[in-house]
């Protein structure tokens, strides 16, 4: 049978993010698939040199919606460092204590959307509601479901008061309940393991070599977790293990994730516990001295790496961010070999994707071979530019638009 | 022991059950005390210091002289993203957030706030 190119994306029904995956068949078989990125390039790290470190705290968190705390947290360290600022042990506590409560309502995200993914919607439909526990927690402490704007320089903003810290023990009670019920369905279930089992294999050789993060890296029996190894915040004093598993595909990355979630709730529980009282932060400078710092922070996807280089002033000179689901694309092309054409979804899910997050771009000027970075304002200029050299002209559309602009 | 349809007991159980989901916006949404809504300026409070101005993120805060030591809040509720910064840096409680967050409009120029001393809540005795 003849070989068959198949795009998928940027604009599919079974993705949520603009993405293109190029699938090539034979039959139903892939053997080949690759990938293309950049579709939804913001301009964030350029953005950051412009603005003050306090701007871009807000800034970064908001480069995922989900990992929010995770990037302003990796951001906020690298600063710490570069100023050496101290920051106070309750501060450390109760930012440790949101990194784990996202990563709960991040896995059980996750969990409800591989459910989606493989047409088992009822589990999307439990899980989904039982998440809603802690958004709410999160809403009640911070103030925001998704963008909570706990961090700022120096420590957190947002103190807990004791009737929080028992709703959220109350909250961890519910949900360790709950998570043992889907650890069971994981384990039982036969449609789930029959349709995971197998799907989006990947060696543990293979997810070494092509560098895999977090669950995706850990369901093939690598054993490494940030945390755990390269301790930051409060982790250095806190018990937990990292759940490994050697099945290989996506079934084990289920399993690693509602591991993840039980120690989880056990790390809430020591975090509460164990909360030293005192001050919650101190105050950072807003001018940071020259200097460079890369901040490592295990998000719920895996690692995520920061780079900020300050140059003395209240602006940091570059910044720049490394997303966890980068690390794992080789990986995904990888499992994709030799997969069925059905499994694309899930195997992409199960990685647990944030492409938006994971675009940075550079334009490469093959004839030149410079590299150039663009910032949206210039992206746009260059975009223009390359569809006039094509023929189409926007000018008049432009002025349009803009006329209609001024009328409403 | 593997068991298809392990799930469907879990979905028996909530038969009778009232829906996880709520009637908004028929029956009203409470959000919790501390949720970070659309903010509420003070202009008795303000002192002018434009901290607030200068820390935002989004540009969606402008502090008018509008007259001896009285400044006027210009908020562009479509801008601001509700961090909760300009409370932070004002150092007065000149800014306070509020749990509203029913800010939906329909023509741009209603999510412009100006907030002065005339449309303002009355401030306290005391600080009079
Ligand atoms: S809440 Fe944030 S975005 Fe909104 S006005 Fe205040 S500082 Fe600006
Ligand atoms: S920071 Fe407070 S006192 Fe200063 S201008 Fe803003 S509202 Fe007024």
């Amino acid at each position: 049978m003849s070989k068959l190119t198949i795009p998928i994306g940027p604009q599919h029904p079974a993705l949520k993010e603009p993405e293109c995956f190029i699938i090539t068949v034979d039959g139903e078989r892939i053997c080949e698939a690759n990938m293309r990125l950049g579709y939804n390039h913001r301009g964030i790290e350029k953005r950051c040199e412009e603005i003050t470190y306090i701007q871009s705290a807000y800034l970064i968190e908001r480069v995922c919606g989900i990992c929010s705390h995770s990037h302003s947290t990796a951001f906020i360290q690298a600063v710490e460092e570069i100023a050496g600022l101290e920051v106070p042990k309750r501060g450390l506590y109760i930012r440790t204590l949101f990194g784990e409560l996202e990563r709960i309502h991040s896995h059980l995200l996750w969990l409800g959307v591989a459910g989606h993914e493989i047409g088992f919607d009822t589990l999307l439909m439990y899980s989904w509601r039982d998440r809603e526990i802690v958004m709410d927690i999160l809403a009640m402490v911070s103030g925001n479901r998704v963008n909570y704007g706990m961090n700022s320089i120096g420590g957190v903003k947002r103190d807990i008061s004791p009737e929080q810290a028992d709703a959220i023990l109350k909250a961890m009670d519910d949900l360790e309940e709950r998570t043992k019920y889907y650890i069971e369905l994981g384990l039982q279930e036969t449609t789930l393991i029959k349709r995971l089992s197998g799907a989006g294999s990947i060696s543990y050789e293979d997810a070494t070599r092509l560098g895999a993060v977090g669950p995706t890296a850990r369901a093939s029996k690598v054993d490494q977790d940030v945390r755990r190894d390269d301790p930051y915040a409060a982790y250095a004093e806190l018990e937990f293990n990292v759940i490994t598993d050697d099945h290989n595909d996506v079934y084990g990355r289920t399993l690693v994730r509602l591991g993840e979630l039980m120690e989880s709730y056990k790390l809430v529980r020591q975090l509460i516990k164990n909360m030293p009282d005192g001050p919650i932060r101190k105050k950072g400078p807003r001018k940071i001295p020259a200097g460079e710092a890369i901040s490592r922070y295990e998000a719920p996807r895996g690692e995520d790496v920061h780079y900020v280089k300050a140059n003395g002033t209240d602006k940091a000179f570059r910044v720049k961010v490394r997303a966890p689901t980068l690390a794992n694309l080789s990986a995904v092309s990888k499992m994709l070999e030799g997969d069925y054409l059905a499994d694309v979804p899930i195997v992409i899910a199960a990685i647990d994707p944030c492409f938006s997050c994971t675009d940075r771009m550079a334009v490469r000027n093959i004839r030149g071979g410079a590299t150039e970075m663009h910032n949206p304002g210039s992206l746009r200029n260059f975009s223009i530019d390359w569809y006039r050299r094509r023929g189409i002209d926007f000018t008049d559309l432009n002025k349009k638009l803009m006329k209609r602009l001024e009328r409403v | 022991m593997q068991r298809p349809g392990k799930m469907i007991s879990e979905v028996l159980k909530h038969v009778g059950k009232t829906p996880a989901t709520t009637n908004y916006p028929f029956e009203k949404a409470e959000m919790p005390e501390h949720f970070r809504g659309k903010l509420q300026f003070l202009p008795h409070r303000c002192k002018g210091c434009m901290l607030c101005t200068k820390d935002c993120p989004s540009e969606a805060i402008k502090i008018k002289k509008v007259g001896d030591k009285k400044f006027e809040a210009e908020i562009d509720l479509d801008r601001c993203i509700y961090c909760g910064q300009c409370v932070e840096s004002c150092f007065i409680q000149a800014l306070v957030m509020t749990t509203d967050f029913e800010l939906a409009a329909l023509n741009r120029e209603d999510l412009k706030m100006t907030i002065n001393e005339k449309n303002s809540p009355k401030p306290p005795a005391e600080e009079e």
